[in-house]
């Protein structure tokens, strides 16, 4: 269903439409097929307007089986369309979906638009010349049923033809069986066995501004801004280790792909090995770069530790996934700002960013690498299941435009100790082995302010931890300050956000003001340190609404920060927020008095 | 502040001591070590500025700090992840790891499982002393059943791990064992360490003076040392003894090893195995000899090189186009499935 889904998303972006999407799936890797957890389900909401969520409610919901329609009916709008294949809708399958009684035949569904196909004879039909067996035959089914839906929205299917060619260029059968299913699909559509009901969709155009563009994933697009930003510092090459866990993997597997761009990619042996790969290649000059996802995080702690004590300038992607513990590993959440803000022994700063949408991830991975290099840190980028998946369409940028902040290895040994600070961003030098006459040592012994030896002396010690807080406080002025994402600089309401629920909050914000409520959205990248303004920002509004994928870790550090009367809207779900949820909350802040 | 001054003369042992003060016991093992160490960089005449020293976290840990090459003191256990980062952003560095039983057998033991399976190109020194040095005494995973220590006053009743089994049974191809005291055999071990490309483990039995003094004498006093140590050596029959009248062989029909007396009196030297260090089996049979039945053996106990991690993958990466002309990333993002949209 994930292949399906992102077909029909490369399908609609080439249309020219714009579009986000929302893969949800199981954590189980062949989730029993049939039964309501092993449900894999793909949205998207395309259209003309400038779409920024998955959307609210669907209009069209595909069940390809009775777990499916059991799953996701609640997402479906009233009135919106349901198509399924009887051919799956058996006695066996509804019992396993838990259905007392066939839905298609009880009536439950009157509220919706049913149109019905057997799918599976259709597909059976339709690739019974390549000599599958039954069961590759049947898997043939979701390349009918997209073939349908291109056909539903005017899409054009030879992408995906030439796709498949290529995906199963050593079994030619595979292949043409299943461009065999798809032309069924589609043709299905356009002649005489087309239910009556059925009719096609368009949908124009979304106006964007002039240039090139392509889908792009919030993994893809953190990729190449991590390889971006590895040439903006001017560095050789990018290690990057990595342990896999969903959802973080894909970022693994994305840049071993991507050797001829200067990665070498390092399968550790887990998360700490990964991190210490990370730090052991930033130590030797390169860009070390690991990532994760919450359980991993939390195994990286004591490394964190030794790269801000040694403060060498690492990234570290993190992907945060429901908790706690293993929590619900292929489900978005918010959770782990405090683990990244807070989360290690001592007193022990570093920069956190977070990515708002798929496209940001570019902009984000270069300027986590330029905050790294300059202020010879780490730094975390937050990013979660939802936006490691995610696609939207992209404007490319201009690759010789891209930001550019070449960094300098110390080579002159003259007066070198490896805490050497450069005054204006207190960065220490960067002292690379190989480079003749700077031998020294590092480690995460407290050292000496001015000669970099070890030492336990108290004054000293509270002097490097000052330091080390003034150095992270420092890149606030090395920021941009704090904009408003939509909405005026004062007045009633500011709702304030962070991360991937960008989208779902200026939807609602937008809504609310067409409303003609008075409110602002703000959108935070910068986590630690805040941009400069934020406080004086956040003071020029009555209430603050902070809406977060977690029980209220951002509310709480705002409140610390600026003691500022922020509230939270927390969700936590696994899922994305609806624009209403935020559109309501908006409301009832309006509505009530303030506390 | 250390600056160093280049000079192309050649590098003497005390080049290779940083102006740190040494800071260990009085008596402990580790001095001899170190002064090893120097002594073999000084005759590979290894160029200070592309050496690096890293180690974890326990007494013999604090090593980097008293050599004037690069150094880095890490984390408890965590020294391979590191080494194995600095090779593969540099593999032109000539990288050392430094660790401790505890340090490298008990919370690190699963990275040097995975380096020396990996075969990265280090050379790994650990210092066995069977104690927790650094915190106090604590028994290891390599103290003897019955060390009494703090935390077991009545007597370990663990088993400890062989830190050489251990290397073999990860897929280490350079195993070597060595006494803290006898130098000249120190050297000589790193020097092959060094040599071989790929991933090196050297055991070093070391005397904590403080926490488990003469835990080794059974073997290293000088008294015993004859009859208990063997040292092996490729293409050389497995004897010892004062006068090398005892031998190693197979007990005809199984596979296992007896000491046999050798010449007139007992068996010919025609009967007695012959070492062959790239034999995984007989360096299985060598590490796990332990008195008084057996010699400690000592040597290189396995050495069978193969192409080194860091090689393969950058050969890989060159393959896929790593290293030639920096690739466009304009190319890179535009490669497939674009559209443009008009004015
Ligand atoms: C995460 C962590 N846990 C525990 C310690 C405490 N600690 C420091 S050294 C050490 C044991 C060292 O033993 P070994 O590796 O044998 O080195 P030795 O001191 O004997 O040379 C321990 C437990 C630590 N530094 N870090
Ligand atoms: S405690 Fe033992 S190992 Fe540590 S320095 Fe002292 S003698 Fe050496
Ligand atoms: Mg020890």
């Amino acid at each position: 269903m994930q292949v399906t889904g992102s077909r029909f998303t490369v399908e609609t972006a080439l249309a020219g439409n714009d579009l986000t999407t929302f893969p949800d799936f199981p954590a189980e890797i062949r989730a029993p097929a049939g039964t309501t957890y092993g449900v894999s389900a793909f949205q998207i909401q395309f259209g003309a307007g400038d779409i920024m969520t998955p959307g609210d409610a669907v209009d069209v919901l595909v069940a390809m089986n009775p777990a499916a329609l059991k799953v996701d009916l609640k997402d479906l709008r009233l009135g919106g369309s349901i198509l399924v294949d009887t051919g799956a809708f058996s006695e066996r399958n509804l019992t396993k979906a838990g259905f007392p009684a066939n839905p298609l035949e009880d009536g439950s569904l009157a509220p919706y638009q049913v149109l019905t196909f057997d799918i599976t004879r259709l597909t059976t039909e339709a690739v019974k010349a390549f000599g599958l067996s039954t069961r590759e035959a049947h898997r043939c089914r979701n390349m009918w049923a997209l073939g349908l839906m291109l056909w539903m929205y005017g899409r054009d299917r030879q992408v995906t033809i030439d796709w498949l060619r290529r995906k199963f260029a050593d079994r030619p059968e595979l292949a043409q069986a299943n461009v065999a299913a798809l032309n069924a699909g589609h043709a299905f559509g356009e002649t005489a066995e087309m239910s009556e009901q059925l009719v096609g969709y368009t949908v124009p155009s979304a106006p964007a501004p002039p240039g090139r563009y392509r889908t792009v994933s919030g993994t893809e697009a953190l990729a190449w801004g991590l390889i971006a930003g590895m040439r903006g510092a001017g560095l050789e090459k990018m290690i990057f280790a990595g342990y896999p866990i969903t959802p973080a993997s894909l970022l693994l597997h994305t840049l071993a792909n991507l050797k001829a761009h200067g990665v070498i990619t390092f399968q550790a042996e887990d998360e700490i090995a990964a991190i210490g790969a990370a730090i052991g290649a930033a130590y030797a000059g390169a860009l070390g770069v690991t990532s994760s996802s919450g359980p991993g995080m939390a195994l990286k702690t004591e490394m964190l530790g030794l790269a801000i004590a040694t403060e060498l300038p690492i990234v570290v992607v993190d992907s945060q996934r429901a908790g706690p513990s293993t929590g619900m590993p292929t489900k978005a959440e918010q959770s782990d700002l405090f683990q990244a803000v807070h989360g290690r022994n001592a007193d022990a700063p570093l920069a956190v960013i977070a990515a708002a949408t798929a496209v940001d991830c570019f902009d984000v991975a270069i300027e986590a690498v330029r905050i790294a290099t300059t202020y010879m840190t780490p730094v975390i980028v937050l990013s979660d299941a939802y936006l490691a998946h995610a696609a939207e369409p992209w404007r490319l940028p201009d690759a010789a435009a891209l930001p550019r902040f070449p960094v300098r290895f110390r080579t002159d040994p003259a007066g070198f100790h490896p805490l050497l600070r450069d005054p204006a961003t207190l960065a220490r030098a960067w002292a690379v082995p190989g480079t003749p006459g700077l031998e020294h040592r590092i480690g995460g012994l407290e050292k000496d302010y001015d000669t970099g030896h070890i030492s336990y002396d108290p004054d000293n010690h509270a002097r490097m931890t000052r330091a080390r807080a003034a150095k992270i406080a420092g890149i606030a002025n090395d920021i941009p300050p704090q904009r408003v994402a939509l909405g005026d600089d004062d007045g009633a309401v500011a709702v304030v956000g962070w991360g991937s629920t960008y989208g779902a909050i200026h939807r609602a914000v937008r809504e609310a003001r067409a409303d003609g409520l008075d409110v602002s959205h703000i959108h935070l990248r910068y986590l630690n340190p805040f941009p400069r303004n934020l406080g004086e920002l956040l003071q020029r509004f009555g209430r603050i609404l902070v809406p977060e994928l977690n029980t209220g870790q951002l509310v709480h550090l705002l409140r610390a920060a600026y003691l500022v009367p922020a509230e939270g809207l927390s969700k936590v779900a696994g899922k994305p927020f609806k624009v209403a949820e935020i559109v309501d909350a908006i409301e009832s802040v309006h509505r009530s008095k303030p506390r | 502040m250390t600056v160093t001054t280049i000079t192309d003369a050649e590098l003497v042992p005390k080049d290779y001591a940083s102006d740190q003060e040494v800071r260990w016991c009085p008596g402990c093992g580790d001095y001899a070590i170190l002064k090893a160490v120097q002594k073999a960089l000084a005759e590979l005449g290894a160029p200070r500025e592309r050496t690096v020293f890293v180690s974890g976290i326990g007494c013999a840990a604090r090593f980097p700090y008293y050599l004037s090459t690069y150094g880095f003191h890490t984390i408890h256990g965590r020294a391979p992840a590191i080494a194995t980062g600095i090779k593969l952003a540099n593999p032109e560095l000539d990288v050392w790891v430094v660790t401790g039983d505890g340090d490298g057998l008990s919370i690190g033991g699963n990275h040097m499982l995975h380096v020396l399976r990996r075969n990265v190109d280090l050379q790994i020194i650990l210092f066995n002393n069977e104690i927790y040095g650094l915190t106090k005494g604590q028994y290891s995973p390599t103290s003897r059943r019955g060390t009494r220590s703090p935390s077991t006053p009545q007597g370990s009743v663990e088993y400890p791990v062989s830190a050489c089994a251990f290397a073999l049974g990860a897929g280490a191809r350079f195993v070597a064992r060595a006494v803290d005291t006898q130098q000249p055999d120190v050297v000589a071990l790193l020097k092959r360490a060094h040599a071989h490309r790929g991933a090196s483990f050297v055991e070093v039995f070391q005397n904590c003076v403080v926490f488990n003094d003469g835990v080794f004498d059974h073997f290293t006093a000088k008294d015993v040392a004859p009859d208990t140590q063997l040292h092996v050596e490729h293409g050389k029959p497995l004897v010892f003894g004062p006068s090398e009248e005892r031998g190693l062989r197979l007990t005809p029909g199984t596979l296992a090893l007896e000491v046999v007396p050798v010449g007139d009196a007992g068996v010919p030297l025609h009967d007695i195995l012959v070492h062959d260090e790239t034999n995984r089996a007989l360096a299985q049979l060598l590490v796990a000899l332990e008195p008084p039945a057996f010699p400690v053996a000592l040597g290189v106990l396995y050495c069978n090189p193969a192409t080194s991690y860091e090689r393969e993958l950058y050969a890989q990466a060159r393959a896929a186009g790593f290293g030639r002309e920096p690739a466009d990333l304009g190319a890179l993002l535009g490669r497939e499935g674009t559209w443009t949209v008009e004015r």
